[in-house]
């Protein structure tokens, strides 16, 4: 997944505070945590700019598909082994009889479900990192040993 | 609630969707039982010298051949129900034919062991209730049975194990190889050299007696200590250790008195192995390798690699298996040179080259019974869909009226 850094090395780096933010590096984390777009750097769109725009826009393609808190599954890399689903502790929590077992949900409060050998996320807004109180929870990166969990 | 094939973990808590007879959507499912359940992309369709037929003719010519055969051979089964093993068992009876399947080439070594009772076992059940330490020994659990770690093994919360595998469990993986279960081990993955477990077994028997170990005794005065302090351990023993040690088999048994709150669980490939060693082992007191003249009489001789490397085989029933992937290449010119009956439900490499075709039912989806999970338990499949297709039991009891 892309980096804060190589984003930053993209953009003008002249701190012009046109786009609203302080720095250049400012934006660049905003671009990433799709609190910005490339089209409010104005430098940008300038055509000497132009290789830099194309990079960005590409670099940031893959986050385009993620939820609300970041969550992006590849559904080619997933095998639906569903350690995610028991390891959520929002999964356990809602469901502590099914989910939390290893056994299928019981309900439809749990976040990741398996749908035809992939996994799939709903009910985002019950995630740890959503929210006033989030949290950097990466319990269902851990123990998913194909990378196919994302967080941008 | 549907119960998948795909695997010997028997999954009873799938949702399939049926439209139009076809399972649209499966629920709960990995992608290899997804896979499964979804039916074959290319269908078996009867034939006799690869030239289509009705079920009708390939019976009759089946009866015929198997007639014929001075020593025939029922090989498969794995892939049937519990119902369809004894009915093929008492076939082979009937035939004097030698029978076997694959856990001659697979965990049929320590499935003997543990209904002889030499080895301690539990349900996979009591593994999710109890089980603190589990150690994944020549076994890739992730990759071969998708599920085992996230609803039995190691993911979790059981009736003794509330905080699941943050602080209750600890997983082991020793392995030749970085494997996917190993990678979840994190922390704990011993890696060793190709053919490295005898050395390894002694090595940690030596641990576990309080001596110092001459074999990597850092690591191994670890794995010993962290196997003494476990209150209930599971060692599931996969095709690699039983590969390795295949010759001297006991010393798996001497670890295990070393080890008392241990367990052995095989981990078992095709969904009703086990179903097959334990009928047969019912029937005869082995598990595979026998020919039923009609008393049985086990022999190594009598395995499917040593029958055709012999060229005992004249004919050859291969049922819901595919020797023709899974055995090595130089016995693979004498099975295409000898008639060969393929019942299966799918185009497979041994159909290929078969004598006669039968298409069969898809067990679990176009047919019901019974099989055995890979811990011994009975699980009951139902049927989803329905098909024109007879189920493999059915075909079973026909060859035997026509014999």
């Amino acid at each position: 997944m892309v980096t804060v850094m190589e984003l930053y090395q993209l953009l003008p780096r002249t701190n012009c505070k046109k786009c609203g933010e302080s720095t250049c590096m400012a934006f660049a984390v905003a671009l990433l945590g799709r609190k910005k777009n490339v089209a409010e750097c104005t430098p940008l769109l300038e055509a000497n700019f132009k290789p830099q725009k194309e990079k960005l826009e590409s670099l940031l393609l893959p986050t385009a598909g993620a939820e609300e808190t970041g969550l992006i599954v590849h559904p080619e890399l997933c095998t639906g082994c569903g350690n995610c689903v028991v390891a959520c502790p929002v999964d356990v929590a809602n469901d502590p009889h099914g989910a939390g077992m290893g056994c299928a949900p019981t309900n439809e409060k749990v976040i990741f479900k398996v749908v035809d050998g992939k996994v799939m996320a709903s009910n985002i807004k019950e995630c740890r990192r959503f929210g006033k109180s989030k949290v950097l929870c990466y319990a269902c990166i851990d123990p998913c040993p194909t990378g196919a969990i994302e967080f941008v | 609630m549907a119960t998948c094939t795909g695997c010997a973990l028997l999954c009873d808590d799938i949702e399939a969707i049926v439209e139009n007879n076809r399972i649209k959507e499966t629920r709960n499912a990995c992608r290899r039982g997804a896979a499964r359940m979804k039916g074959c992309v290319n269908r078996l369709v009867p034939s006799i010298d690869q030239k289509p037929t009705d079920i009708e003719s390939s019976i009759r010519k089946t009866v015929e051949i198997i007639k014929n055969a001075r020593s025939p051979m029922l090989f498969g089964l794995d892939n049937s129900t519990c119902e369809a093993q004894a009915k093929g068992i008492r076939l082979a009876k009937k035939l004097n034919a030698v029978i076997d399947d694959t856990s001659s080439f697979c965990q049929g070594l320590l499935i003997e062991r543990i209904l002889q009772k030499k080895l301690r076992t539990c349900s996979l059940d009591d593994i999710r209730n109890k089980a603190d330490v589990l150690v994944y020994w020549g076994s890739d659990a992730q990759d071969s049975q998708p599920r085992h770690l996230s609803r039995f093994s190691y993911f979790p919360r059981g009736e003794s194990r509330q905080r699941g595998y943050e602080e209750d469990r600890k997983a082991i993986a020793i392995d030749v190889r970085e494997s996917n279960t190993a990678k979840i081990c994190k922390g704990h993955f011993y890696r060793i050299p190709l053919k490295g477990d005898r050395e390894f077994i002694l090595a940690l028997i030596e641990a576990l007696s309080g001596k110092v170990p001459a074999y990597d005794t850092k690591k191994m005065l670890e794995l010993a200590g962290i196997l003494k302090k476990a209150e209930f351990g599971a060692v599931f023993v996969g095709i690699g250790l039983t590969y390795s040690i295949k010759e001297d088999f006991d010393i798996l048994t001497a670890l295990a008195e070393k080890l008392p709150n241990f367990n052995i669980m095989p981990m078992v490939g095709h969904y009703n192995m086990r179903g097959f060693n334990e009928a047969l082992f019912k029937e005869t007191g082995f598990v595979n390798r026998v020919k039923l003249e009609p008393k049985a009489v086990h022999d190594n001789k009598y395995s499917i690699m040593e029958s055709l490397i012999r060229k005992n085989t004249d004919a050859i029933i291969v049922v819901g298996s595919d020797p023709m992937i899974s055995l090595p290449r130089p016995v693979l010119t004498y099975l295409a040179s000898i008639p060969v009956i393929c019942i299966d439900p799918c185009i497979s490499m041994t159909s290929k080259i078969a004598a006669v075709t039968i298409p069969c039912a898809a067990t679990c989806m176009e047919s019901g019974g019974t099989a055995i999970r890979m811990d011994g338990k009975v699980i009951s499949l139902s049927k989803i869909i329905t098909s024109e297709y007879m189920p493999d039991e059915e075909i079973m009891d026909r060859l035997m009226e026509a014999i």
